[in-house]
């Protein structure tokens, strides 16, 4: 783990915005450092605390291995641990319309990792290795596909997503106790028309869906800055004019995304209608390996953050955390070193899985 | 007897009834127009969608992702270009995710000319969406084709686009749809919606029955010795008529075949045609640089290179920007049917 200088702050309050209102401060931490009752026992701030560790070591193996020539590329979401593993937690896992459907995009693995994806999945698909459950050695890192956890495919062009999840979302609606559908995507892509298709779609009057849109705000879309892009104060404030419930959030404080998660996605699931979450997030190694993936010191780290106040509070001790730090990092080091050994896709397999049940697609032999 | 908008209407009751679709939407596809061609009046499940076409193709690749069976209608294929990025990602599901997801959607949009339909009415799509790999692509000729296609695109587990050549929407079948009424005034009477209020209109669907035209096959249309025009959609009428006249005024014996699927193409077919005639004509509508034709004509010219006559040729859309309005126009942009004659004349003349 990085050694950076602790905040002397302690930003682990909620700063709750809503619409027309100035931010208030809510210290979820009594006088007497302990956690207030509000479902955030020390277990569950545990619970968080591991799976943004692991999460957190996991990319930076992704890194190493990119860094040590095993891999071509790799993007990812490092500094989004406080936003993607409260989601992870609050999603009703499984498959079909009954449990929610996730349409990620490249800076999710906190939330799967939340959901309990073992890390060598994600190993596996940075070292190409036909072993790769979500595409076969087919794609880059971080391009999930679960199908038995509803984990729509990933992929690289920007905010397709946002109108594909509509559909499910779609499905969803019209089944007794159906799940709701979660969509996320960064704060660049809102510009495309496909963040706009998708308000329209989520808040037509009468055929609502149940949607959590999400916008994971970093404030940069690869090396343009937010600033001079966008007229708008908040994303979020676009979905006002659908009609859509909104909020934006400190996505870099776990407690505050875990109790605003919960009260929204129980709203989305009790009205089955949409809600648009915009979360403040960080990115810590940049844009992706074309652009170094180096650590970026002047960001909030929240990961950092976190431990400070789990620290300040006795939830967490430095021995217990290091014990973490070394499960997590040995695990990472033996599961790469089992995914090197794995079987690389073959030239001949390009051909499959064009069609279903490998009906032919070469025309040569049609 | 259907005319290819009953044919496709029909279809789509059938797909509702006993297929599962549960979703028919695209713009002005519900009530109460059914379609600016009426190929979607009074189906259960249609519904008008915002005018947006990514938002359709989005919509219908999470419905297909969700497991549910739906169609989904871009009104003309003119529009269908600011979708292309949707219908390759829909294209590449399956593969991407080395089989994880598979998206049983059917996407129907109306293609070229021969309305007068101006720059955005006019438009082909065949040689782009050849170029879609994952999808199926098939395009009918016929009402009995319309609704046979149809339904094996609704039951098929992969993306297919359904092409249908708007000229024809208005053409009635010479061949009964299994289940339809021959009486067109009768089945007008039942399945076509009212002129004026119809609010409280109500189709009686006929008894229809199962018919599934496999795709991936073509059909010779007219058999002949002398060459094989090969074509689909509208043109495949044309090439028929011509077929007729040159056997009784020039002696000359024209195989026509309706390709029906663009991909999967019917190779078999293709290849034993021309292994017989020696020669061979292409004719779309879609623009000539790049067409799909020029595919074929490769594929042909490869494996029956010293079986040919003559020269293999492509008789396509003139490779302009646009079809423009006025008849001269678009008569010059997209090829006439005095044009295909001469041509097929001219090849069935050369001397090798």
């Amino acid at each position: 783990m990085s050694n950076k200088k602790v905040p002397q702050k302690n930003h682990l309050v909620t700063k709750v915005k809503e619409q027309g209102k100035k931010s208030k401060i809510m210290p979820v931490v009594s006088r007497s450092g302990g956690i207030k009752s509000d479902g955030l026992d020390k277990g569950l701030l545990l619970r968080i605390y591991e799976a943004m560790l692991k999460s957190r070591i996991l990319e930076e193996r992704l890194i190493k291995i990119y860094r040590v020539g095993e891999s071509f590329f790799w993007i990812g979401g490092p500094g989004e641990e406080a936003w993607g593993v409260p989601l992870g937690l609050h999603v009703k896992k499984g498959q079909g319309l009954s449990y929610d459907w996730l349409h990620l995009h490249y800076r999710c693995t906190p939330t799967l990792v939340a959901m309990g994806m073992p890390m060598i999945e994600s190993i596996r698909m940075m070292m190409n290795r036909a072993t790769d459950r979500s595409t076969g050695g087919r794609n880059f890192c971080n391009h999930y596909c679960f199908p038995e956890w509803n984990v729509a495919p990933v992929t690289s062009p920007i905010e397709v997503q946002y109108p594909i999840a509509c559909g499910t979302a779609h499905a969803q609606k019209r089944i007794k106790n159906g799940g709701i559908t979660i969509v996320s995507g960064g704060d660049a892509g809102t510009a495309e028309g496909d963040f706009a298709s998708c308000l329209v779609w989520a808040s037509r009057k009468g055929a609502e869906l149940p949607m959590l849109i999400t916008v994971q705000n970093n404030k940069w879309g690869i090396s343009t800055s937010y600033d001079g892009q966008h007229g708008e104060q908040n994303i979020a404030d676009r979905g006002k004019a659908f009609g859509i419930r909104t909020r934006v959030l400190d996505g870099n404080d776990p407690i505050e995304t875990y109790r605003i998660l919960g009260e929204e996605m129980d709203y989305i699931r009790k009205n089955k209608k949409p809600v648009l979450l915009e979360a403040h997030v960080s990115r810590l190694y940049g844009h992706s390996s074309a652009t170094g993936a180096n650590y970026i010191s002047n960001e909030r780290d929240c990961l950092i953050e976190f431990e400070h106040f789990l620290f300040k509070n006795n939830i967490l001790k430095e021995s217990e955390k290091q014990r973490l730090v070394n499960q997590f990092e040995e695990e990472g080091i033996a599961m790469t070193a089992q995914v090197r050994g794995e079987i690389l896709p073959s030239a001949d397999s390009i051909w499959d899985r064009i069609y279903v049940n490998n009906e032919n697609a070469d025309w040569r032999k049609f | 007897m259907a005319n290819m908008a009953q044919a496709i209407r029909m279809a789509l009751h059938y797909g509702e009834k006993h297929l599962n679709v549960k979703d028919i939407f695209g713009q002005d596809v519900g009530a109460p127009l059914g379609g600016v061609f009426t190929a979607t009046q009074g189906l259960k499940t249609a519904w008008n969608a915002p005018l947006d076409e990514r938002g359709i193709i989005g919509m219908a690749m999470g419905i297909a992702m969700a497991g549910d069976r739906c169609v989904a209608e871009i009104q003309f294929c003119d529009y269908i270009f600011n979708t292309i990025d949707l219908l390759k990602i829909a294209g590449n599901t399956y593969w991407v995710t080395n089989g994880n997801y598979n998206l049983p959607m059917v996407v129907m949009t109306p293609v070229g000319a021969g309305i007068r339909g101006s720059v955005y009415h006019s438009h082909s799509f065949d040689a782009w969406a050849s170029r879609l790999p994952g999808w199926k692509i098939v395009m009918p000729s016929t009402p009995l084709d319309a609704y046979g296609l149809l339904l094996s695109a609704i039951d098929d587990p992969n993306p297919i686009l359904y092409l249908a050549p708007k000229a024809l929407m208005r053409v009635r079948g010479q061949e009964i749809i299994p289940g339809e009424m021959e009486d067109e005034k009768e089945l007008k009477s039942r399945i076509d919606a009212p002129i004026g209020d119809r609010s409280k209109w109500k189709p009686l669907w006929p008894d229809l029955q199962d018919y599934r035209v496999p795709i991936g096959k073509g059909k010779v249309i007219t058999e002949g010795n002398s060459i094989t025009v090969i074509s689909y959609g509208r043109m495949v009428l044309i090439c028929e008529e011509i077929a007729k006249e040159l056997k009784q005024s020039a002696d000359v014996e024209v195989e026509v075949i309706d390709l029906r699927s663009i991909y999967p193409y019917d190779w078999t077919l293709i290849k034993n045609s021309v292994e017989k005639t020696g020669r061979v004509l292409i004719v779309n509508e879609d623009t000539e640089v790049t067409n799909f034709g020029e595919h074929l004509i490769y594929r042909i010219t490869q494996e029956l290179f010293y079986q040919l006559l003559a020269r293999p040729q492509v008789l396509a859309g003139k490779n302009v920007p646009g079809i423009g309005l006025h008849p001269n126009l678009e008569d010059a942009s997209i090829p006439q049917k005095n044009e295909i004659k001469n041509l097929i004349l001219e090849i069935c003349s050369e001397v090798p």
